[in-house]
């Protein structure tokens, strides 16, 4: 599924990466240890954390996620949207929680 | 055993804004020299915990990358405290790292853990006296 697809039925916010939407996800991972979410989620990933600092950012980069949903409303800050953009990840945000977005996905990907 | 690439990172100790900057370097590296994906990733994970550890435990500390035929070695030595039972930083769960920095999502006690996972050897020489170097190799050949 594309991330573009997402945005539209979960009316995501987007704050960078408009031109990546294109880019398909095939699964998804939650967490906001960054540990975990490095040893754990995978490539092509959407990943949905509320951590949004700048570090969120270079996760995301060494695991090739397709993008990242702040989840809970979280803002991104100005630096964490700087290097997204450099980065070419997508970052989305949901005043769901974590649980609800990531149902809403799941529900979403199983179509 | 020729030597096909090997490059030294500075990592500066409390500068979180240049937080995985090495790490990507690294992966970018590997990438160019060819080295399969999967590998590529087991060593960014690698290199990404260490960085991390010396960030939030050290002043300053240096990874070492070498690439031969048949492997990926990383080193990283840093000017830190050390650490004092090594058998107990490696258990997963288990951090000393301060509170602020367990808020942003670091030191959630997995890093040692999830370097020993991504390497085929992995051996850390360290003490309570201070400084510690992470061995780190990863075969190229697939496991």
């Amino acid at each position: 599924m594309k991330i573009a697809l997402l945005v539209e039925k979960l009316n995501l916010r987007i704050k960078c990466g408009e031109d990546k939407l294109d880019r398909e996800v095939y699964g998804g991972y939650v967490g906001d240890l960054l540990s975990d979410v490095i040893a754990n989620s995978a490539p092509d990933d959407i990943w949905i954390t509320r951590q949004a600092h700048q570090n969120i950012v270079a996760v995301a980069a060494l695991k090739e996620h397709a993008g990242v949903i702040l989840a809970l409303g979280q803002e991104p800050e100005d630096d964490t949207i700087a290097k997204a953009t450099k980065e070419g990840i997508p970052l989305l945000v949901t005043d769901l929680s974590g649980f609800e977005i990531s149902g809403k996905i799941y529900e979403l990907m199983k179509e | 055993m020729p030597v096909r690439f090997e490059n030294s990172y500075p990592v500066e100790g409390g500068n979180f804004s240049e937080a995985g900057k090495v790490s990507v370097e690294i992966k970018n590296a590997l990438k160019k020299l060819g080295i399969s994906n999967n590998i590529q990733r087991r060593a960014a994970i690698a290199a990404y915990e260490s960085e991390m550890n010396i960030i939030a435990h050290a002043t300053r500390g240096t990874l070492t990358v070498r690439v031969t035929l048949d492997a990926v070695h990383i080193d990283v030595k840093d000017a830190g405290p050390g650490i004092g039972d090594v058998g107990l930083a490696i258990k997963e769960g288990c951090s000393t790292a301060a509170d602020q920095f367990q808020r942003m999502g670091f030191g959630a006690g997995m890093g040692l853990s999830n370097i020993r996972d991504c390497s085929d050897t992995f051996e850390v020489v360290s003490g309570s006296h201070g400084g510690t170097h992470l061995k780190i190799v990863i075969n190229t050949n697939e496991r």
